[in-house]
């Protein structure tokens, strides 16, 4: 880094320039100005907005090429040996087993995966966060039931659970989106958990309770805004686990139903096929891994964002503390 | 410590028996004829009824349920319906297989991951940190099954095809034991390896700021001394913690590994058993799986108090 950027960084973000009016920022507009000036989450946030246009423009994609992504096309897609053909004129990124467009099916599987993993993690969040203040914040035996249940689930292979439940119910995209909220609520509720036993203690909290606040009350108005900054961090964070655990439980066949378009189901059909049809593997794969990988750096910046102070993956130099 | 370890086992108990309550209502809405299973497509009315009987099944629920838990109370885990072997011995025949690819695959991320977190904690922010920290973000980012299938693209497509074959497929555990195990090992420590790898950075960051690190530096010990015996000990407590943790919870989570690798592994039989709605292996399987979870959690705990002596069990 060149003198000039290391001096460029000195000047404090939230520093206007001289003359203007001096304005309150609440913390999370802080926060926002903090994330815009991170070019790496900056980068992987428009990879994540790319994503979804991708699975917004699906039937566009299908109008392109002029396939669905549920025909079969035996004649072009299939060679005479009965394997998938490669990326060629019709088929951009080639074909699949049975001669479907991988590409048209990946476009449209971005929709289920981006949906499984954005409404599993509000699930997550909405149930993760009620447990969480409700056990944080009414103590005694509530807490010890609930985070003793937090325990167990936490230490249960959920894949298990998953398959089981998959059997017993029918696997469906709801049912998805049930079980992994279910698995991942635990980790939302025991950070939840934790930030409201310390908010319990603080002073504001007291001043609430002696002007006759009700429990309820200092739950919703004084606890809850002050969990915005850990929830947003975990729920990003909760967001790339989410697809990962869709496209595993779909691998297993207890996904989504495998007729439907999804990266996980798309992979697990693939599976026979790495040695021969390397595109019907990779195509998926790439658009999967680019997903997650953004979802986790964005995750990470918007921690460093609420809080700077926080050790961050990817740090940028800063002008080092003397020890 | 012995008092914990009494109460322990005792809550233990009680999460096992509302495992098997669980799980044994759920098999029962899901698989409501077992009896077909048994009898095959040719068997007749008469004797799918003599089969039920058999088995107990035409007795009330409620019935059932005691009469399971009486024999699971005895460790009687029951037969097959479709093997018509006991469930005992099928289930320690695959855990064997699911043992070994979890050991093996632990010392590998164990050895790798505190390694690497250790040098990316004394090295802060230089290049290494950083390489190392993209690592962690692609393990963190790749579900288990694409990391075993790019592994088997390149390490047994690609190179088997170029003649170097480090990858065998195919039953003869025994005679290629090490072919058929190094794969599978490095991608289940490959998606391990980057929590631990996370986990040792942070414990060492902070240890490395105490008080009593300054003091052993101070006293002229050797920075190697320092980190790796003064600090190191110090950190490693989250790292046992948490690696007593996985590998309980992996013997019943290496379901994908074992699926993509062809092992036959406990997760392999679990989920064979479940499609064709053999019960009792599935019952079986997954309370052995639960009892490796507590016991797991239970040794950490005790082996908690020997690493760190501030911890005092009771």
């Amino acid at each position: 880094m060149s003198l000039a950027e290391a001096q460029a960084e000195i000047v404090p973000a939230d520093v206007e320039p001289t003359g203007k009016q001096i304005e309150g920022r609440s913390p999370l507009s802080l926060a926002f100005a903090r994330l815009r000036k991170d070019r790496l989450a900056m980068v992987s946030l428009v990879v994540v907005v790319l994503m979804m246009l991708l699975a917004l423009s699906a039937p566009l994609w299908a109008h392109w090429t002029g396939h669905n992504y549920h025909q079969t096309y035996p004649k072009t897609g299939v060679d005479e040996s009965g394997q998938p053909v490669g990326p060629n004129g019709e088929f951009w990124l080639g074909a699949d087993s049975i001669g479907r467009d991988v590409l048209v099916r990946a476009v449209y599987g971005a929709r289920i995966s981006l949906m499984v993993g954005l409404s599993a993690t509000v699930l997550a969040t909405v149930f993760g966060v009620a447990v969480g203040v409700l056990s944080g914040f009414l103590a005694g035996w509530v807490d010890g039931v609930l985070a003793r249940f937090l325990d167990i689930l936490l230490s249960f292979p959920y894949v298990l659970v998953a398959i089981l439940m998959a059997v017993t119910f029918g696997a469906s995209v709801p049912l998805t989106i049930v079980v992994i909220s279910f698995f991942s609520f635990a980790a939302m509720a025991r950070v939840v958990r934790g930030q409201v036993i310390s908010i319990r203690e603080k002073e504001y909290i007291e001043a609430a309770r002696s002007i006759g606040s009700g429990k309820l009350r200092i739950m919703i108005i004084d606890v809850l805004p002050n969990l915005i900054a850990p929830v947003t961090v975990l729920a990003t964070l909760l967001i790339p686990q989410a697809i990962v655990f869709e496209s595993v439980l779909s691998f297993l066949g207890a996904g989504v139903d495998p007729s439907t378009p999804s990266w996980g189901s798309m992979l697990s059909e693939a599976q026979d096929y790495y040695r021969t049809a390397w595109w019907f593997l990779f195509v998926p794969a790439t658009l999967l891994l680019l997903t997650t990988f953004s979802f986790n750096i964005l995750g990470d910046g918007v921690r460093d964002a609420f809080d700077p102070r926080t050790e961050r993956l990817f740090m940028r130099k800063r002008k080092k503390a003397k020890k | 410590m012995i008092r914990f370890i009494i109460r322990r086992l005792l809550f233990g108990v009680v999460v096992l028996w509302l495992v098997s309550t669980a799980v044994f209502f759920c098999i029962y809405v899901a698989s409501g004829h077992p009896e077909r299973v048994i009898g095959g497509p040719r068997a007749t009315a008469d004797n799918l009824a003599q089969i039920r009987h058999n088995l107990g099944l035409d007795k009330p629920l409620i019935v059932q349920y005691g009469e399971y838990l009486g024999r699971l109370a005895k460790g009687d885990l029951g037969m097959s319906y479709v093997y018509q072997t006991s469930v005992s011995s099928m289930i320690t025949d695959r855990l064997q297989t699911t043992a070994v690819l979890v050991l093996g695959a632990s010392v590998l991320w164990l050895v790798g991951g505190v390694l690497i977190g250790v040098v990316s904690a004394t090295r802060a922010r230089g290049l290494l940190d950083r390489a190392s920290t993209l690592f962690v973000l692609v393990g963190l980012s790749m579900p288990a099954f694409v990391v075993g299938l790019l592994m088997l693209y390149v390490f047994f497509s690609k190179l088997g095809d170029a003649g170097i074959h480090i990858f065998e497929p195919g039953p003869p555990m025994q005679e290629h034991f090490l072919q058929r195990m190094i794969l599978p090992w490095i991608s289940l420590a490959f998606l391990l390896v980057a929590g631990y790898t996370r986990l040792t950075r942070g414990s060492m960051l902070d240890v490395l700021g105490e008080d009593y690190i300054r003091t052993a530096r101070a006293k002229g010990l050797s920075e190697r001394r320092v980190i790796y015996r003064h600090g190191l000990r110090a950190a490693l407590t989250p790292v046992v913690t948490q690696f007593g943790v996985d590998v309980g919870v992996l013997i019943g989570s290496t379901i994908v590994t074992e699926k993509v690798f062809g092992l036959q592994g406990l997760g392999q039989l679990i989920v064979q058993s479940i499609s064709v709605g053999d019960a009792p292996v599935i019952l079986g399987a997954i309370m052995l799986v639960a009892l490796c979870v507590i016991v797991a959690n239970l040794l950490v705990d005790i082996a908690y108090s020997f690493l760190d002596p501030r911890v005092r069990l009771d």
